[in-house]
C-alpha cells in the first residue's frame, strides 16, 4: 500500500497550474465551484485507493 | 546633497552637425540612452563601430525603478567591461521569505549554482546601473572610440527610406536633420519610435496598481526578499520588501484598480502604508515613489527595414521576476554581432531575421512567466483567488505546494531551440548546453571559461583536435582548447560533456552554442558557420 504524496510530484508545476487557471476562466463562481467538484471526483477516481483517499482529506482539513 | 539622478550626465552642447548645411549620415543612431541603449552602445564601440546616442533628458533615470539584475546580464556587462561595478556595489541576496496573511508559510534559498563567476542576482537601482554604463562610455571616448551620447536630443519626426533613416531632433536651440544607415530605438515601453512609425504593440493590460516606494531607513531586516499575500499591513493585497544598496529599501504595496492616484501618492498616505508595515515608530526618509500598473505586451517584429526596436520598446513585461531590464540586455547581446556582421558585408541582411525570431521567443516566455506570476499575485476572479489562497495554505505544511506559489519566476536565459542558427544537436551531452543554449559558466584556469570566450566566434574544444583558426567566408572563429584533465572543479565535464570523453563547440559571439559535435569535421563546421551567420 502506498502513501499519500505531499512531496513535490507535478512536473512543470507553473503549467499545470495555469491550466487549471485556465479551465477557469470565464466561468460564474457557481460553475467554477461545480467544475472544482467534478475534477476532485475525477481525480479521486483515478487515485481510487480508500485509504489514501482519506489521508488527502485530512490533509486538506488540516491545512487552512 | 545632490543625489545622482539629479545630476546632468550628458548635459545638452552644440554638436558640429548643427552646423552642417546638408544632413550628417552616421552608421549606427540609437535613440535612448537608457539601459539598453547604452549597453548596445558600448558594445558597438568596443566592436569600433562609431555610435551616436541621443536622449530627450540629460540624467539617469530618476528612482530605482529596475533592481533586480540576473546572472546572464551580469555576464554580458563583464563583456561590456563593467560588470564588475555593478557586482562591487550591488546587494547580493539568496533567500526569499513568503508571508501569507499573519504568518510566514515558507523560506527558500535560490540554491545559486557554484562555478559561476557571477551571483544568481544583485540588487542594485537602476540609476546606478545606467551611471556605471556612463562611465564605461567616458572610458571608451578616452580611448579614443567614436561613442557619442547626446543629451537634450528629441527626436520628434523620423523618415523611413530603403537604405537610411532621417531623423529630425529638436534642442534647445531649435532642431536639426541628421541621417543613419541604421537606427536602434531603445526608447522604452513608451516609444516614440514606435508610434511615429505607426507600429503595433498588442497585449494584456491588467486592471490594477502598485504604490513603490524606495526608503531610506537603518533597519535590521536580513538581507532576503519578502513578499506577503494579503497582510495584516494591506488587507487583500499583496507587498514585497527588497533591500538595494546604500540602506533603500524597495517597498511595494498592491493597491487594486479603482484608486485615486493622485491622492495615494500623496506623502501623508504614503506614510500610513509605511508606518502600518514597518511600525508607527520608523525613522525613514521616501527617496522615491511612483504608482505603477503593468501590461504584458510585444510587436509583432521587432525590425523592420533599417530600424531597429530592443528593449522595453519591443516588449513589456509586468515586473514580477524581474524580466525587463534583463531581457533588454539580453536583445542587444543577441543584435550587435550580428549588425556588426551586417555591416561589414559578411552577412546577409537577412541575418537579422534571425534577431526577431530568437528574442521574439525570449520575449515570450518572458511574457508567460510573468503573466502566470500576475495571475497569481492579482488573483482576476474569486475562483482564481480561492485556489491560490488553497495553495499558500496548504504551502505552508506541505512541501508539493511551493512550487505553485508564484511570486515572480526569476529571470532565466531562455535557449533559442529551434532557432534557424542552430546546427542539429550533434553530442549526447548536457541539456543545458545544447545548441541555442547561453554558454554556462565554469571555473577555468585562474578565472571563468565565459571571460575567456569574449565577443567572437569560438571553436572550443575539450579533449579534442582541431585547427587554431577556421576561417568561413569572411568569419574568423578562433578555437579555445581545453582539456577535462585542468577541469579540477568537474564543472566544464558536467556541463559541456556528460558521458561524452571529448567535445568540439561551435560558440556565437553572444555566447551561446551554435552547433556541437564529439569531433572537429571540417565540412561540417564550415556549413555550421555559415548557418550560424544566415548563409544557409
Amino acid at each position: 500500500m502506498s502513501d499519500l504524496i505531499l512531496t513535490t510530484n507535478i512536473d512543470h508545476a507553473d503549467d499545470f497550474y495555469a491550466a487549471l487557471l485556465g479551465a477557469h476562466e470565464g466561468l460564474s463562481k457557481a460553475d467554477s465551484d461545480a467544475l472544482n467538484a467534478r475534477l476532485v471526483l475525477i481525480l479521486a477516481n483515478h487515485i481510487g485507493d480508500n485509504d489514501i483517499l482519506s489521508k488527502a482529506i485530512d490533509a486538506a482539513k488540516s491545512s487552512g | 546633497m545632490n543625489k545622482i539622478f539629479e545630476t546632468p550626465l550628458y548635459a545638452y552642447s552644440r554638436s558640429p552637425d548643427q552646423e552642417s548645411e546638408v544632413a550628417v549620415r552616421h552608421k549606427i543612431v540609437i535613440v535612448g540612452a537608457g539601459p539598453i541603449g547604452l549597453a548596445a552602445a558600448i558594445d558597438l564601440a568596443q566592436n569600433d563601430i562609431p555610435v551616436v546616442v541621443l536622449d530627450d533628458n540629460d540624467k539617469v533615470s530618476s528612482g530605482s525603478r529596475a533592481i533586480c539584475f540576473a546572472k546572464r546580464p551580469l555576464e554580458i556587462l563583464d563583456r561590456l567591461g563593467c560588470g564588475d561595478a555593478m557586482v562591487d556595489k550591488g546587494v547580493e541576496w539568496d533567500l526569499g521569505k513568503v508571508f501569507f496573511k499573519e504568518r510566514e508559510i515558507y523560506q527558500f534559498n535560490f540554491l545559486a549554482e557554484t562555478g559561476s563567476k557571477r551571483p544568481a542576482f544583485i540588487n542594485l537601482q537602476q540609476y546606478y546601473f545606467e551611471e556605471y554604463l556612463v562611465a564605461r562610455v567616458r572610458e571608451l571616448q578616452a580611448e579614443g572610440k567614436a561613442i557619442e551620447i547626446r543629451g537634450g536630443n528629441k527626436v520628434s519626426a523620423i523618415g523611413v527610406h530603403d537604405d537610411h533613416v532621417v531623423l529630425e531632433i529638436d534642442t534647445s536651440e531649435g532642431p536639426y536633420n541628421i541621417e543613419t544607415d541604421w537606427l536602434i530605438a531603445c526608447d522604452g515601453a513608451n516609444s516614440t519610435t514606435r508610434q511615429m512609425m505607426g507600429m503595433d504593440f498588442g497585449g494584456r493590460v491588467f486592471e490594477d496598481h502598485f504604490l513603490v516606494a524606495d526608503v531610506i531607513m537603518e533597519a535590521d531586516f536580513p538581507t532576503e526578499r519578502w513578499f506577503w499575500f494579503d497582510p495584516p499591513f494591506n488587507r487583500g493585497q499583496s507587498a514585497l520588501l527588497h533591500k538595494q544598496p546604500d540602506n533603500v529599501w524597495r517597498i511595494d504595496f498592491q493597491l487594486g484598480w479603482d484608486i485615486d492616484r493622485e491622492e495615494e501618492l500623496k506623502p501623508e498616505n504614503i506614510d500610513k502604508h509605511l508606518r502600518a508595515m514597518l511600525g508607527a515608530e520608523v525613522e525613514y526618509e521616501l527617496e522615491w515613489s511612483s504608482i505603477y500598473t503593468f501590461q504584458c505586451r510585444r510587436m509583432e517584429q521587432f525590425h523592420k527595414g533599417r530600424v531597429i526596436f530592443a528593449g522595453d520598446a519591443a516588449h513589456q513585461v509586468s515586473p514580477f521576476g524581474a524580466r525587463g531590464a534583463n531581457s533588454g540586455i539580453q536583445d542587444t547581446d543577441n543584435l550587435i554581432w550580428k549588425l556588426k556582421l551586417v555591416l561589414e558585408g559578411s552577412a546577409p541582411e537577412s541575418l537579422l531575421d534571425s534577431y526577431d525570431y530568437e528574442r521574439i521567443h525570449g520575449a515570450d516566455e518572458n511574457i508567460v512567466n510573468s503573466t502566470r506570476s500576475t495571475d497569481f499575485i492579482t488573483p482576476n476572479s474569486e475562483m482564481s483567488r480561492v485556489l491560490r489562497d488553497a495553495v499558500l495554505d496548504l504551502a505552508e505544511e506541505h512541501d508539493f505546494a511551493r512550487p505553485l506559489v508564484n511570486s515572480g519566476r526569476l529571470s532565466v536565459p531562455c535557449t533559442y531551440d529551434d532557432s534557424p542558427l542552430n546546427t542539429a544537436d550533434g553530442l549526447d551531452g548536457p541539456e543545458i548546453s545544447r545548441p541555442g543554449s547561453t554558454c554556462p559558466d565554469a571555473p577555468f584556469g585562474d578565472g571563468f571559461l565565459l571571460n575567456e570566450l569574449g565577443d567572437k566566434f569560438v571553436l572550443l574544444t575539450i579533449d579534442a583536435d582541431a585547427p587554431e583558426l577556421v576561417e568561413e567566408d569572411g568569419i574568423a572563429v578562433t578555437r579555445l582548447e581545453i582539456s577535462a584533465k585542468d577541469d579540477t572543479s568537474g564543472a566544464i565535464r558536467r556541463r559541456y560533456l556528460g558521458n561524452e570523453p571529448t567535445a568540439v563547440y561551435l560558440i556565437r559571439p553572444d555566447q551561446h552554442v551554435a552547433a556541437r559535435r564529439p569531433n572537429y569535421n571540417e565540412n561540417l563546421m564550415r556549413a555550421a558557420i555559415r548557418r550560424a551567420t544566415g548563409k544557409e
